[in-house]
């Protein structure tokens, strides 16, 4: 508590409560203010989440910033808040971003502006919530509400094919996420009426019943994350979202189901985890490998990113299911990388289509020449994204790669192929969009990066090579939380037989 | 005088059938071009009747007129709802009927009785007083939907409304009769006696319950008894829809409470079968045919009885709580329904009916706040938090886990998902789309009101629903006569 403010709360509540604010500045007349004040939202709704770094108790392994009362009393549903090592970086990667989004949507965005500064505060505040809620109903809540703002952003400023591609993310999300309240009911049936996560963490199950959630978790986190196969609506949504739209879906939201794996699949189910984890473990390295091989393929500059986000997001799956601190902590860190990069990579990819309005690859070449300012910046995302040693996006990777090899020689072999196939797709796009002669008139015509979108990859830049060279300040903080992770889930939750009392005597 | 006193549950159905006879009258005699007389007569009974019901509220059953009648919480909280659920539709409707010569006398009388009869059925603890409310009910709305005398859709909607409605209390009457055979009562409480008691004769008794659940069905509209729902939404005045998808449908939760629950709970494991069957068809059959539907009073028809399917859900928990969760359901329906058929007539105006989805077009652009207002409702209606809807299907969903119905607690989301494209699809038309025509909307500032609070009504109820949710269980715990 700084001040006395309950931090997390107000890391929720603030950015919605500038969302509600920049809607009622009304229609486009009033633009410059809508924008203005959306940027002050997101650079407070920020500021406010640094106290959730400095006054972190790193040895601690518990949940921090608790905050807890009473919200629906007939179900025991309690408005529940809490932050441990896992969960706590993912609330201030989201705060970061999102005065980045207003600030990549400040001149590009002309209709509607009000509403779309709106609802990515709006979406800040909910996707916050998911992070810190405690109480299953609670996280549900925020989890379906994350939906509705999503919606709107790739329906409303999206692309050509954007009712398709809104639709298909809206109902693939809902899908999961309803197998997944199930699954709450009956654990809230089991535990005698409670809906506190922390409560089911320690609740025994029998082995079926895990089994069962599981898939129910799986269903909802999956498409989420998204793992192959459930992943075909990640390509359609990133092409047609505008370019704010893609870097919340690609740092954040996929972000949000990785972290369900490890706040509920791994704990509440061990037993099935482990039994499960071979399944899970193929189709993550089904997506790193062949994920990797369709993004080669890709002529579209978003869709190659989405490709290559499944298949870094197949080695987050992997890292978590060889169940070991490397490769929980590496996926971890390869999260958060992946946000930086993925994010930069999609703002870097908007900043062309805002001058060219087209994403195909085929329509550049010689880019460097005319943007050299803009070729530098992406040339080291690119990097990032290709995993080279001294950015962040190595680190990550190395820590998986580590942890697989000693759970499976081959796990480790297989994955190590990202770091071929990602500096393939990646660099070649690079190859063909930014080096070479000039291509056409359109990249004749081009003009540099202006002071407002070199801000804006500056700051990434940093971060992405901060973390690359130095990322004690990243791993510090979850290091308790994640050791304490596998230690809970290394002891099953299966209920012992229960012996009469008779043969007990 | 002595008599009278005794007489306090049923004040409040006393004053409206004097005040529905007066207002027949007044109508008459006093010159009013607009009705406004008329219509600020009915919403003071309505406000009267309120505070005459929350003045005289039950804590603990009270029967009167040899066990006709009884007062308890479940009926005084339902009979609220209806007052407020009809002075809702009342003003929602005023300009629409207004415009289409439609707001006489006859139509606020009609609505009067048609509440008087739901409110009889709220508090009916005899099969003959169910039936006569059903009935008083019934006759209103059937005069209702054929309001509109010019228009050949209304008249058809109302004549298969009338007949399928006929046929339905046929139907009901036939398994009171069965009932009645076995037990030699057609008292509520009496009938569960007898059949608890083993006199009566088991085979005679099931199949009298066979008819009643028909009945029931196609009272509620539950596949396979659905039939005239669409027709009947798509045909008759969107105000008139509006009255029929609301407020009798409290009245129908009352009716199944007393009917299946009180009277006939040994049998349960017979009836909660059949329930189970029924849901799962209106969810099915209501969300898959919603979805090609182009008109949306069709579209709502189609939500309705997957909504009732769900709503039957609850009902066949077989646990009180069960009972509780769908009373806030029907409640929590109620209301959207209010909403999505009022912004319709919002959108309507002289010549235009707002009935196809294209009207939606781009509202969005037409008015923000509309729009806004429409998305709480739809994604209330899909189930999606942080909307009313969803709590709604939750605490069902909560009760059927509960009694080990996994299987269709998974069917039910599964089929709502279905449900979630079509809401989805009027978000979509909304926002995602450019409108057809660029004219300001124009609606009164008292609907316009109205519909600001029904939508923000939705959302609260999804930020804060835990009041309403303990309400609705306690005022079910108090009221069942269970043994």
């Amino acid at each position: 508590m700084i001040f006395g403010l309950p931090i997390l709360s107000v890391a929720i509540w603030l950015p919605i409560l500038f969302g509600v604010l920049v809607m009622a500045t009304g229609n486009d007349r009033n633009a410059p203010l809508a924008r203005v004040l959306a940027l002050v939202g997101g650079i407070l709704g920020f500021l406010v989440t640094l106290p959730l770094y400095t006054g972190f108790d790193k040895l601690s392994s518990g949940m921090q910033f608790v905050e807890n009362v009473e919200w629906i009393p007939h179900f025991h549903i309690n408005y529940s808040l809490g932050v441990d090592g896992i969960s706590v970086l993912f609330i201030l990667l989201n705060s970061f971003f999102t005065p980045l989004v207003i600030l990549a949507g400040w001149q590009v965005i002309e209709k509607r502006v009000s509403q779309y500064m709106a609802a990515f505060l709006i979406m800040s505040g909910i996707v916050n919530g998911v992070f810190a809620a405690l109480d299953a109903m609670l996280f549900y809540v925020f989890w379906e509400a994350m939906l509705i703002p999503m919606f709107l952003i790739i329906g409303v400023w999206g692309g050509p094919n954007r009712v398709y591609a809104a639709v298909k993310f809206f109902l693939y999300t809902l899908l999961g996420s309803l197998l997944m309240l199930i699954a709450f009911i009956y654990l809230y049936n089991q535990s005698g009426n409670s809906f506190s996560i922390l409560a089911y963490h320690a609740l025994p199950i029998p082995r079926f019943e895990q089994i069962l959630i599981f898939i129910a978790f799986f269903m909802a986190f999956a498409v989420k994350v998204p793992m192959f196969p459930v992943h075909t609506w990640l390509p359609d949504a990133h092409v047609e979202a505008p370019t704010g739209g893609s870097v919340v879906l690609a740092a954040i939201m996929l972000k949000v189901g990785a972290y369900g794996f490890l706040r509920f699949s791994m704990p509440i189910a061990p037993d099935a985890s482990h039994e499960l984890s071979g399944v899970m473990i193929a189709l993550s390295l089904v997506a790193v490998v062949y994920i990797g091989l369709v993004a080669l393929m890709q002529a579209d500059m978003k869709k190659l990113v989405a490709y290559s986000s499944i298949s870094h997001m197949g080695f987050v799956t992997l890292g978590f299911f060889i169940f070991n601190a490397y490769g929980i902590e590496g996926a971890l860190l390869q999260m958060i990388s992946h946000g930086f990069v993925s994010g930069a990579l999609f703002l870097g990819i908007g900043v062309l289509y805002d001058r060219v309005h087209s994403r195909q690859i085929a329509d550049y070449g010689g880019v460097a020449h005319k943007m050299p300012v803009f070729a530098a910046f992406f040339v080291m995302f690119a990097m990032a994204n290709s995993g080279l040693p001294g950015t962040s996006g190595f680190v990550g990777e190395f820590l998986v790669i580590l942890g697989a090899v000693k759970a499976n020689f081959w796990y480790a072999f297989l994955a190590a192929t990202t770091l071929i196939f990602g500096a393939a797709y990646t660099l070649w796009m690079v190859k063909r969009v930014f080096f070479g002669a000039i291509a056409n008139e359109h990249v004749e015509q081009l003009q540099d990066v202006s002071m407002r979108e070199k801000v804006i990859l500056l700051i990434l830049a940093l971060c992405v090579l901060g973390m690359g060279l130095y990322p004690l300040p990243f791993s510090e903080i979850m290091h308790t939380s994640v050791n304490d992770l596998i230690n809970h889930v290394s002891s099953s939750k299966i209920p012992a037989m229960v012996m009469p009392a008779a043969a007990i005597n | 005088m002595n008599y009278l006193s005794t007489l306090y549950p049923a004040y409040a159905e006393i004053f409206l059938l004097v005040m529905a006879c007066v207002i027949l009258i007044a109508d008459l005699l006093v010159e009013n071009q607009r009705k406004t007389v008329t219509y600020v007569l009915v919403q003071l009974t309505l406000l009267v009747l309120f505070l005459t019901t929350y003045h005289y509220h039950q804590t603990e059953p009270a029967h009167l007129f040899h066990n006709m009648f009884v007062g308890d919480q479940m009926s005084d909280a339902l009979k609220m709802f209806s007052y407020i659920a009809v002075s809702m539709v009342l003003v929602y409707t005023r300009s629409y009927m207004l415009v289409r010569g439609l707001f006489t006398g006859e139509f606020m009388v009609l609505t009067l009785f048609a509440l008087l009869g739901m409110m009889v059925m709220i508090s009916a603890s005899h099969f003959m007083s169910m039936y006569v409310g059903l009935e008083i009910m019934s006759l209103s709305l059937y005069a209702m939907v054929a309001l509109q005398r010019d228009s050949a859709t209304a008249t058809e909607a109302a004549m298969k409304y009338f007949i399928l409605g006929a046929l339905a209390s046929g139907l009901l009457l036939y398994g009171m009769s069965m009932l009645y055979g076995a037990t030699g009562t057609l008292e509520v409480k009496a009938v569960a006696d007898a059949i608890k008691g083993g006199v009566a004769n088991s085979n005679l008794v099931v199949f009298g319950l066979v008819f009643i659940v028909a009945g029931l069905a196609f009272k509620l509209g539950a596949v396979p008894f659905h039939m005239w729902v669409p027709d009947v939404y798509q045909g008759a005045p969107t105000a008139i829809v509006m009255m029929i998808g609301s407020a009798p449908k409290l009245a129908a939760f009352a009716f199944v409470m007393r009917l299946l629950v009180e009277s006939m709970q040994p049998l349960a494991a017979h009836w909660s079968a059949m329930l189970a069957i029924m849901a799962i068809l209106s969810m099915a059959i209501g969300n898959i045919s919603a979805i090609s539907q182009v008109n949306i009073k069709r579209m709502l028809a189609y939500s309705s009885i997957a909504h009732i399917g769900f709503f039957l859900l609850g009902v066949l928990s077989g646990t009180v709580e069960g009972y509780g969760a769908a009373m806030f359901y029907i409640v929590i329906y109620a209301l959207m329904t209010l909403g999505a058929f009022g912004m319709i007539t919002l959108l309507s105006h002289e010549g235009y009916e707002a009935d196809s989805l294209d009207s939606f077009k781009g509202l969005n652009q037409r008015s923000p706040w509309l729009a806004f207002m429409m998305l709480l409702l739809m994604f209330s209606m899909a189930g999606v938090p942080p909307t009313a809807g969803f709590y709604a299907k939750f605490s069902v969903l909560e009760q059927i886990v509960k009694t080990g119905h996994v299987e269709m607690a998974i069917a039910a989301v599964m089929l709502s998902l279905i449900g979630a494209f079509y809401y989805l699809r009027i978000v979509k038309l909304m926002y995602f789309d450019v409108p057809e025509s660029h004219e300001p909307i124009r609606m009164p500032a008292e609907s316009g009101l109205l519909i600001s609070l029904n939508g923000l009504a939705v959302l609260a109820l999804g930020i804060l629903p835990g009041w309403l949710m303990a309400a609705c269980s306690v005022v079910v715990q108090k009221s069942l006569l269970l043994q």
